[in-house]
This record gives structure tokens, C-alpha cells and sequence, in this order.
């Protein structure tokens, strides 16, 4: 059987158009919330990222800290996070669930553990966004056994000799980053330029799907739809924190937010 | 059981992973700061063998820091104590007033032959953050320092020389508003723009070339401590004790990396951490306390964390010391059992301050007052001919507002 993630770019290819994968923390704004928040996205993403929360994030922007300090605030430990996985996983089987997130969560956790944890409650591939490769090598191999995609991400400062070793080592998917940024910042390259570098990418093994992540929202998405696939994260986050703040419902206003998103990629 | 190698400088004693003794450093860092930092390490390791670098750095650290620092004998409070001969390294007299100055210096030298212009950095304390801009205002360099708000607060002094230098500061909002948020925040700043701007990581953390970087620097304080104590003794002494505070861990390896290879019942090092208030359960004290092995800031070490991994907030009345992990070099000192690490708290270390501001003309600021609390302590027991030396690693005129509010205003003298 094909993994549930290499099944979604097929049935994307299909309809001619990328994936869309959306990123929301577990947690935020509330443990139920982020749950009803997974499910009802669900309707139009292609790929879920559910982010496990962490407090010292090196590489997030100011929207995924906000959204990952109200879920820490609400109390959201690990063993949470894959009760969301579980439960969401029981409503939608199919769809491809990928968790994201930092390494000391893991490690504390236990390796093994965590990996058996995803295989138990439904995952179907990992980013860690602070265990780059080589480093990743030995724990890539175990997601692999237990067949679950561990992603690797490549960034516009990786060298192509490096590229094509990280990609040689890498299983279903690739994240390239748009640019050189944390997550959520105003896009400071144009969208051109970022499919050229992205075609490189891709050019040097086309089997594998690649995705672009960082910096997109509403306003950019259209733009850059001869990647495999797309990923929205801070937009999200951001739509999240303006709604509380408004006492909208967040649930609909994502879910909004999400089918807008979808419309400009058909 | 992890070992101590002999004749090769503990900042090389790493793995091929970065990793010292198997598990502690390493590079846990995101994919976009693999090449800067693969870049840097090649240019840290090229130039720390190119003679005319190293002509370079002595010039400065000789006419620009003032080296060598002194090293003097505490009389009076060495007769006071009735115990060990209590001797100080006045780090403080370096240019700026602490040690911070010698990984600042080296960084902005690093920085302007990578061709870079923008230089940006860490700062607790403010000392990290002062001397960089000091060392950039020198060398030419734009420079953007980051700091918690609350540090920004309790250390007035050295921000408004940081302004003066120059510098833009950079306040952070997030988490405790402390060191640990400055430095997450600064290392965001650079994913973001590692193309034209170098960083420097303010002590001996990060991912693993901050570490040898910063190590490398502030060995000069051991380099000169080692020569003076052979000027004043003839020889290293039997019994030697040397104390340093320990936050990030930059100071204590400095004044203790030239004594490494000498059997520590002869050098003993003893690290002293803070313990924070006594009456709260925070300190900022992993290796004292035995906190748990977790990732922090790109490197593996001993870290106050919760069971899951949400790094913990620290309680320090010393910015400088008040940092949840420590540095992956002294977790293996730890471990190695060279070292022998304890803490003191905010209390002692005022009392501390005061004895020895009692007894001598010396202002140490209340991050090496940790230091000497337990030096003075420990020195009652101590026979005669023990020689101990405590790092007096920075003035106490940036804690002048938390001086004149603990203690009154006679603590106080102006700089």
C-alpha cells in the first residue's frame, strides 16, 4: 500500500494543481479547538502538519511562537498531541497527518518511544526542524522501518552537492524553504525566483515531491503553483490569534481561510 | 566512562559530530544555518593557524583589551579568612570590564575578513552586548544586540554604553525576557539573514563552533594566569584552587583551560553556579542541581527543563549567570570529573560582595561575587600554603541600581 502522503501528491497530479498542506500547533487555542480546527481544514488541505508545541523555537517566526506559547499555556504534553493525532485519525483515516516540531521533544520522550507513539496513533511523516542531516541519518531509518516519511528540508543556503546527498537520503517528500527566514516573514524573494531555485531542487531527482514552505499566504499562494506542493503555517497561526482576539469562532475562520486558499491553487 | 584527553586543547577534544565525549554539543540546528556555520568553522579553523591572525589578536588583546590582566593577592582578606592565601585575577581591568571582550574582539576579527559588515549577538548581563558593540565600533562593523526586557531594566549601565558604541538594541519580549529569549531570538535573527551578517554567541553555547570560537578567546585568561603564577611562585603551586562563576560557562573555561592537563589534586577546578533566591525553587544551576541531558539553543547539554522538554525558566539576581543550560565543555568536565561544580545563592553572593568590597579594593560585579562566596567559604578549611584564585570576571558598576536597592546606597561607588 502506499503511504498515505505519497498517495496525496498522486491524487494531486492527477487534478493537475499542488497539494496544499496546512500547518496548525496541537494545542492551540485549546487541546479541543486544534482538534476541531485538524478536521475541519481537513475538508480542503491535502497534507495536515500538526506542530507539538516547544518553547525555545530557533527557527519560528512570531505567529508559531504565539500559537505554540497559548497551546503550552493550556497545559499540551506529547502524549496529547497524539491523542489529537489518534482522534483525528479516526475521523479522517486517509488523510496524511505530519508531525513537526523540535528535537528535545523527542529526546525526552525516547526515540523508540516517539516513533512507536507515531506508528500507535496514525502519523504518517515527521519534520524536525533542528536535527538537520547528516545528524538525522540513524533516525530517519527507524521512521523508514516503521514506514513513516521522515522529511527532509533544504534550504536556498544548501550547496546542490549537498542537495543531491539529502535528497538521495530522503524518502517521499522534500520541504525546500522559500527563503532565508524564520517561519511567517513578508516574502523577500519573488516568486520566480523562488521556483527557479525550486526547479533546481527538483530537477535533481523529479520522483521525489517537494514541497515549498515558508513565507506563503494568501496573496502569494496562486503564485507558485508548479511546486508539488504548498504550505501555509503563520498565516494560519495569525488567522487563530485575530480571531480570539475578535471572539470569532476560530474554527470557521480557519476553515474560511483554508477553502480560500485551496480556490487559488485549482 | 567519557575521558579527558591529554595535550590537545578541550575545545578539539569533540567528535566529528561536534560532539565532546560522545553526547554533549553537537549542531541541532536548522537546515538554513548548516552552511554559515559550516563556512565559519572552516574560516575559525584557517585562521586560528594563520600566523598573521594570531599576530592580529595578541596586538588587540595587548592594546585594546590591556593584557595581561593582574593578578593580585588579597591581603586582607586572606588574613581575614585565616585560612587558604586568597588571591584575585582582575579580569575586570580588561577594556570594557570583563571578559567578554576577548570573544568579542575575536569574533568582530573573524567577521571582517569573512568580508561581512553586519555583526549582531547575545547579550544577559549587557557585558556581551558592550563589548560587542565595542569591538564593532572598532572594527567597523554595523551592530544589532539582543537582550530581554527584563535585562534591559536591571542593567542599565552597560546598555546605555552599548547605545553609546553605537549599537541597536534589539529588546526581547518572549518567554522569561531573559538571556535564554535573547539568545533564541538573536540565532532567529540569523537564520534570516546569515547571507550578510555574522553572529556571535556571547559565552561558550550554541552549536558547536560558538563554543570553540568563544573558547578559544577567553583561554588568553588562563595563557596569562598561568605565566603570572609561575612569576610569582617559581612553579605551579601543590595545592591550587581556582574559582569561577558559571552561567554559560565562557569565563570559567577561559581561566581554567591552560591548567587542563595538570592532575586536579594539584589544580582544582571549582565551578560555581546560581543558585538563585533563596527561598524560590528556580535557579539557574543544571549541572549543580542535576538537571536532565536536553537540546538547547543547537547543542546537547545539561539544561532545567520539565519532564517533556519546555526549557524552564531561570531565577538569578546575576544576568549573566541566569541561563537554563550550560556549556556542552563543562557538562564534560562534569562528567570527566575535572571540575567539581556547586552553587551559590542571590544571598551569598551579596554577602560575598560585601566582604569583599570590606576588605579590598575590588569591585567584583555579582556575577564572580558567586564565585567568591564559595572560595571564602571553602578557604576557612583550607591550609596555608593552598593558593586559591578567583576569577573577578566583571565590575560591579552595572549592578549599581541592584547593589544600592539590596544593600543601600554605601555599596555603591561610582566607576
Amino acid at each position: 500500500m502506499l503511504n498515505p502522503i505519497s498517495l496525496a501528491f498522486k491524487n494531486v497530479k492527477k487534478q493537475n494543481r499542488p497539494a496544499l498542506l496546512t500547518y496548525t500547533v496541537a494545542g492551540d487555542s485549546s487541546k479541543k479547538k486544534s482538534l476541531d480546527i485538524l478536521k475541519s481544514i481537513s475538508n480542503y488541505a491535502d497534507i495536515c502538519e500538526l506542530g507539538f508545541p516547544h518553547n525555545t523555537p530557533i527557527a519560528d517566526g512570531g505567529q508559531i511562537q504565539t500559537s505554540s506559547f497559548r497551546a503550552i499555556k493550556n497545559g499540551i504534553k506529547m502524549n496529547d498531541v497524539f491523542k489529537i493525532v489518534r482522534d483525528f485519525k479516526k475521523y479522517k483515516f486517509h488523510k496524511p497527518l505530519i508531525l513537526m516540531g523540535y528535537y528535545n521533544m523527542i529526546y525526552q520522550f525516547g526515540e523508540n518511544n516517539f516513533i512507536k507513539k507515531c506508528e500507535s496513533s496514525g502519523v504518517d511523516g515527521l519534520i524536525i526542524v533542528d536535527l538537520p542531516y547528516p545528524e538525522n541519518k540513524k533516525f530517519s531509518k527507524k521512521c523508514k522501518k516503521k514506514n513513516i516519511s521522515f522529511i527532509q528540508l533544504i534550504s536556498p543556503t544548501t550547496s546542490f552537492k549537498r542537495a543531491k546527498k539529502i535528497i538521495k537520503d530522503s524518502h517521499n517528500m522534500i520541504y525546500y524553504i522559500s527563503m532565508l527566514s524564520t517561519t511567517g516573514q513578508r516574502l523577500k524573494v519573488s516568486p520566480r525566483k523562488i521556483i527557479e531555485n525550486y526547479n533546481k531542487i527538483k530537477n535533481i531527482n523529479p520522483k521525489k515531491n517537494c514541497v515549498i514552505g515558508f513565507g506563503i499566504t494568501e496573496k502569494t499562494i496562486g503564485k507558485l503553483k508548479k511546486a508539488d506542493g504548498l504550505v501555509v503555517g503563520s498565516a494560519i497561526c495569525k488567522k487563530i490569534t485575530e480571531s480570539i482576539k475578535k471572539r470569532q469562532n476560530t474554527v470557521t475562520n480557519v476553515s474560511h481561510m483554508v477553502r480560500n486558499l485551496k480556490n487559488k491553487i485549482l | 566512562m567519557i575521558k579527558l584527553k591529554k595535550k590537545v586543547p578541550l575545545i578539539d577534544q569533540h567528535d566529528k559530530n561536534g560532539f565532546w565525549g560522545g553526547k554533549f554539543g553537537g549542531n541541532f540546528i536548522p537546515e538554513t544555518l548548516k552552511k554559515p556555520i559550516d563556512d565559519l568553522t572552516e574560516n575559525f579553523e584557517k585562521l586560528r593557524n594563520d600566523k598573521n591572525f594570531l599576530k592580529k589578536r595578541d596586538y588587540y588583546f595587548q592594546n585594546y583589551v590591556g593584557s595581561p590582566t593582574r593578578f593580585i593577592k588579597l591581603d586582607n582578606l586572606s588574613d581575614y579568612i585565616n585560612g587558604a592565601q586568597i588571591w584575585a585575577k582582575v579580569v575586570s581591568d580588561a577594556n570594557g570590564g570583563a571578559h567578554k571582550i576577548y570573544n568579542a574582539v575575536v569574533h568582530a576579527l573573524i567577521c571582517k575578513s569573512m568580508g561581512k559588515k553586519y555583526i549582531v549577538g547575545d547579550t544577559g548581563a549587557g557585558y556581551a552586548g558592550k563589548m560587542l558593540s565595542m569591538a564593532a565600533k572598532k572594527f567597523g562593523l554595523k551592530c544589532k544586540i539582543f537582550m530581554g526586557a527584563k535585562d534591559i531594566k536591571r542593567q542599565k549601565p552597560n546598555c546605555d554604553a552599548m547605545k553609546k558604541n553605537g549599537a541597536q538594541i534589539i529588546p526581547v519580549y518572549t518567554g522569561s525576557q531573559t538571556l535564554v529569549d535573547a539568545v533564541s531570538e538573536c540565532m532567529r535573527y540569523w537564520v534570516s539573514n546569515c547571507d550578510t551578517t555574522h553572529m556571535c554567541v556571547g559565552s561558550t553555547v550554541g552549536p558547536n563552533i560558538f563554543v570553540k570560537i568563544c573558547g578559544w578567546s577567553t583561554s588568553q585568561i588562563s595563557r596569562e594566569l598561568k605565566s603570572q603564577i609561575i612569576e610569582e611562585f617559581g612553579l605551579i603551586p601543590k595545592k591550587l584552587k581556582l574559582y569561577n562563576c558559571v552561567g554559560g560557562g565562557s569565563s570559567s573555561y577561559g581561566f581554567w583551560s591552560h591548567f587542563m592537563d595538570l592532575n586536579k589534586k594539584q589544580v582544582e577546578f571549582i565551578g560555581v553556579e546560581a543558585g538563585g533566591p533563596k527561598k524560590s525553587k528556580k535557579h539557574a544551576a543544571p549541572l549543580t542541581y542535576g538537571s536532565r541531558i536536553g537540546v538547547l539553543h543547537g547543542a546537547m547539554q545539561y539544561v532545567n527543563q520539565d519532564k517533556i522538554g519546555q526549557i524552564e525558566e531561570t531565577e538569578s539576581i546575576s544576568a549573566g549567570l541566569d541561563y537554563p543550560g550550560v556549556s556542552p565543555l563543562h557538562c564534560f568536565l562534569k562528567d570527566t570529573k575535572r571540575a567539581r561544580y556547586t552553587a551559590a545563592s542571590d544571598e551569598d553572593a551579596l554577602k560575598a560582595y560585601q566582604i569583599v568590597t570590606k576588605y579590598e579594593s575590588l569591585q567584583p560585579s555579582l556575577e564572580p561575587s558567586h564565585a567568591f562566596h564559595v572560595a571564602i567559604s571553602e578557604s576557612r578549611k583550607l591550609s596555608k600554603d593552598t593558593i586559591v584564585v578567583v576569577n573577578s570576571c566583571g565590575d560591579a558598576y552595572k549592578d549599581s541600581a541592584i547593589l544600592k536597592k539590596k544593600l543601600g546606597k554605601k555599596y555603591v561607588k561610582s566607576n
